[in-house]
């Protein structure tokens, strides 16, 4: 249960190996959260993590398998994952990736793999979990969005488009969801240091994992809807939404 | 024909209007109504639902059924000669006051809220202002009625049952629905209060008041100012009184006086903007508070509404503290702790978390109820809007302070104390818990505090 100050116990993290999520999962326990389920496709993969939840105090941390993109388990695994552990205050959903933007352009293969991970594999396990914590009447859905859905850019717009499909489900969602006890937070980072992004150009206002993990948590306490990471993203991104298309596709983002 | 109603799915919140959620409220017509429900045994399980003046989530139970107590009300009888009374246990104390008052009685114990239930007033034993005289709401109760976990009717008193009494009285509805209670009355010729105030200029001199002569008088209370800093820190106003005997009112109460009145004067919109209540709005309070009470005077007459319940003058005042809403944090040390009143009273001051005025009061014995909250020593509650990002830690903080000193916190005020200190702050909850098990042995009755805590 969720305590009277937003207070996490329990955390379903979809993408254990994240380093966001894993940067959340720590400033959760750091708080009262004691219980976590770590998931992803590598299970190995994620022992180090669980380890170290273990170390700051989680009492129980679960290590379980699943991918985005085997849609036909989805409804097992999240059957799975509240048969494990009773209740869950909050899912996490940091799983996602990048992809290959120049080879998504001509190679349908590669630009459905990332729609498919970050956008209907992500619908998938939405709807798995939201009919999971409507019936259990409380609990909170993370989604993390991106400014890259925001508006589509010439560099990543497949990503992009993955993102604003995500972002979009996430809202009307989380309408849907009103008076049913369950929150949707809608998370939108900009550019954040992690092995997703390793080797790229820093954007401006580029940022951390534990920056956005600690936008997490307070959105979380806040029953935000929407954070922006860096919050001065909000405003930046409110201005470029209305720059014309020709002079957008030039700009150097 | 149906002995229950099926409500619509309501997302609950308690008093403090913090963290609600789903679920589905459901009317019972009659026991034999409450007795079947339990025995379908719904999945997420029941717990019943008073006036819901607990603050946190003790009368909430996400996805699964609340069990409106309310619908069952009403005197079953009144022994005029022994001051006994049997009720059901959906009355709220409001009714009976108004009911008995005019007949001479008043109710045991009540709290700053007259809008409570009788099941409501025995499931968190509750305390008042004559907790150092009286004791609990449960210490007046003969018998009552439960409807347990299996759907069994059950009656239970403190002679025949003891186990299932005192795991009822402070159990947080977690042994079954409470269906009646019989319990005694105050005898009183008036309905008024004669009650004297003293101000005090800081916390030690508030407390050495109260330790020298609380025994003298049957109610006392004192209010503190949470803001003040420095040399006043912890400066506060005690209210200490008894019932009014009819020689005590003047010639103008004489004429009629067993009156009472239980109309609030002004009810609080429903939609008020978060942080009206905040610091500042706050200590412009207290100071108008502190300073209306210019010099000490003896022997004043109050209505039973203003020495005991002032909040419930605005109905739904909860409202004013907006969306967000707030939480009370209320605990408890033995004697010999008052270091820590003072450490608590110090550490809230330096905050500045908004609160307009703690109550601090002196508890008497203990009962035999495991969960039941006072213990003899000092007791300190106050409301603290929800908003300031440091408000978790700040309390987790007094929890500790609380635990090291022996003490605990109050459950019905609660929302928010974490699993591992309740063994501490309640040492025989495993006794409880023995005693549940056979009461509730397939976890019908369940709650999200009890799913917090792990109860
Ligand atoms: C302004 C204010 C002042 C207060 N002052 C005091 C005070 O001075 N002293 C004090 O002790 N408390 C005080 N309280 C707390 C209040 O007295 C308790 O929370 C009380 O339990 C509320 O009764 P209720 O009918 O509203 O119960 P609810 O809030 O609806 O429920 C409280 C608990 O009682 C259980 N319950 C209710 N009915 C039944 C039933 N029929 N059978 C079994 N279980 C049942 C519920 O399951 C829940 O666990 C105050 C509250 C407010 C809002
Ligand atoms: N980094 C940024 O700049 C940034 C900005 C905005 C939004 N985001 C979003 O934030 C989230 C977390 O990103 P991050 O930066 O923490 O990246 P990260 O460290 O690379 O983590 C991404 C995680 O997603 C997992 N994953 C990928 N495909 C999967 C699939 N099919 N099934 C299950 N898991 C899969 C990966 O698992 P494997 O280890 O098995 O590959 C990896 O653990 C992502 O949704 C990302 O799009 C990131």
């Amino acid at each position: 249960m969720k305590d009277s100050l937003g207070g996490v116990q329990t955390v379903l993290v979809l993408g254990g190996g994240s380093e966001i999520g894993l940067a959340t999962a720590r400033r959760l326990v750091a708080d009262r959260t004691r219980t976590v389920i770590l998931a992803g496709r590598d299970t190995e993969a994620l022992r180090s993590g669980a380890d170290e939840l273990r170390r700051l105090g989680a009492t129980r941390v679960e290590v379980m398998q699943f991918d985005a993109l085997n849609r036909d388990s989805h409804q097992s695994f999240i059957d799975e994952c509240w048969s494990t552990v009773g209740d869950i205050d909050l899912v996490l959903f940091a799983f996602g990736v990048l992809g290959d933007q120049d080879v998504a352009e001509h190679d349908s293969k590669e630009a459905l793999r990332i729609i498919d991970s970050n956008f209907t594999g992500a619908v998938s396990l939405l709807i798995g979990s939201a009919e999971r914590l409507k019936a259990q009447g409380h609990g909170s859905i993370v989604v993390l969005s991106s400014v890259a859905g925001e508006r589509s850019r010439r560099s990543n717009f497949v990503y992009g488009a993955s993102k604003a499909g995500l972002d979009a489900f996430s809202q009307g969602l989380g309408d849907s969801l009103i008076g049913t006890g369950v929150h949707v937070l809608i998370v939108r980072p900009g550019f954040v240091h992690t092995k997703m992004t390793e080797g790229l150009d820093a954007a401006p206002l580029s940022t951390t994992p534990e920056a956005v993990a600690e936008a997490i948590f307070d959105g979380i306490a806040k029953g935000r809807e929407i954070v922006w990471v860096p919050a001065a993203l909000r405003g930046v991104m409110s201005g470029l939404r209305h720059v014309p298309r020709p002079l957008f596709r030039r700009l150097p983002i | 024909m149906a002995k229950f109603k099926r409500g619509a799915d309501s997302l609950l919140a308690g008093w403090g209007g913090t963290g609600a959620t789903r679920a589905e409220v459901v009317h019972p017509l009659s026991e034999m109504g409450i007795a079947e429900i339990l025995k379908q045994r719904p999945e997420r399980g029941v717990i019943a639902r008073g006036l819901g003046r607990a603050y946190g989530d003790a009368a909430l139970n996400s996805g699964g059924i609340v069990l409106d107590a309310t619908a069952l009300s009403g005197v079953r009888n009144l022994d005029e000669e022994n001051g006994v009374v049997t009720v059901a246990a959906g009355t709220s104390l409001e009714d009976l006051m108004r009911w008995l008052l005019p007949a001479g009685w008043f109710v045991p114990v009540t709290p700053g809220t007259r809008v409570v239930t009788v099941g409501g007033a025995i499931a968190s034993d509750i305390h008042g202002k004559n907790h150092h005289a009286d004791g609990t709401f449960g210490n007046h109760v003969l018998s009552m009625t439960l409807i347990d976990g299996t759907g069994t009717t059950r009656h239970l008193s403190p002679a025949d049952t003891p186990k299932e009494f005192w795991a009822t009285t402070g159990g947080m509805g977690l042994t079954g629905v409470i269906t009646e209670a019989t319990f005694r009355l105050i005898p009183v010729e008036t309905s008024f209060m004669r009650v004297d105030t003293e101000r005090a200029s800081n916390l030690d001199d508030l407390m050495a008041r109260m330790s020298d002569r609380d025994d003298e008088y049957r109610y006392s209370v004192a209010w503190i100012d949470c803001l003040a800093t420095g040399k006043s820190m912890g400066r506060g106003i005690l209210d200490r009184g008894e019932h009014a005997l009819l020689s005590d009112l003047p010639a103008n109460k004489r004429r009629n006086p067993l009156a009472f009145s239980s109309h609030a004067v002004v009810t609080a919109p429903p939609i008020f903007p978060s942080g009206l209540v905040n610091r500042w709005t706050v200590r412009a309070f207290n100071e108008l508070w502190f300073r209306k009470t210019r010099s000490d005077h003896q022997g004043a007459i109050h209505s039973i509404g203003q020495f005991f319940h002032p909040l419930d003058l605005v109905t739904d005042w909860n409202r004013l503290y907006g969306s967000r809403g707030f939480v009370q944090y209320q605990f408890c040390v033995p004697f010999g702790a008052e270091r820590a009143v003072q450490t608590a009273v110090e550490r809230l001051s330096l905050s500045g978390a908004a609160s307009f005025l703690a109550v601090l009061k002196r508890f008497g014995p203990a009962n035999p109820g495991p969960l039941s909250f006072p213990q003899p020593g000092w007791t300190l509650a106050l409301d603290i809007p929800v908003g300031d990002p440091g408000l978790s830690g700040l309390l987790d903080g007094l929890d500790d302070l609380v635990l090291d000193n022996g003490g605990s916190v109050y459950l019905a005020k609660d929302g928010r104390v974490r699993r591992g200190h309740l063994e501490g702050m309640y040492p025989r909850l495993n006794e409880w818990r023995e005693t549940v098990a056979t009461m509730n042995p397939d976890g019908v009755i369940q709650s999200d505090l009890a799913r917090r805590l792990g109860l």
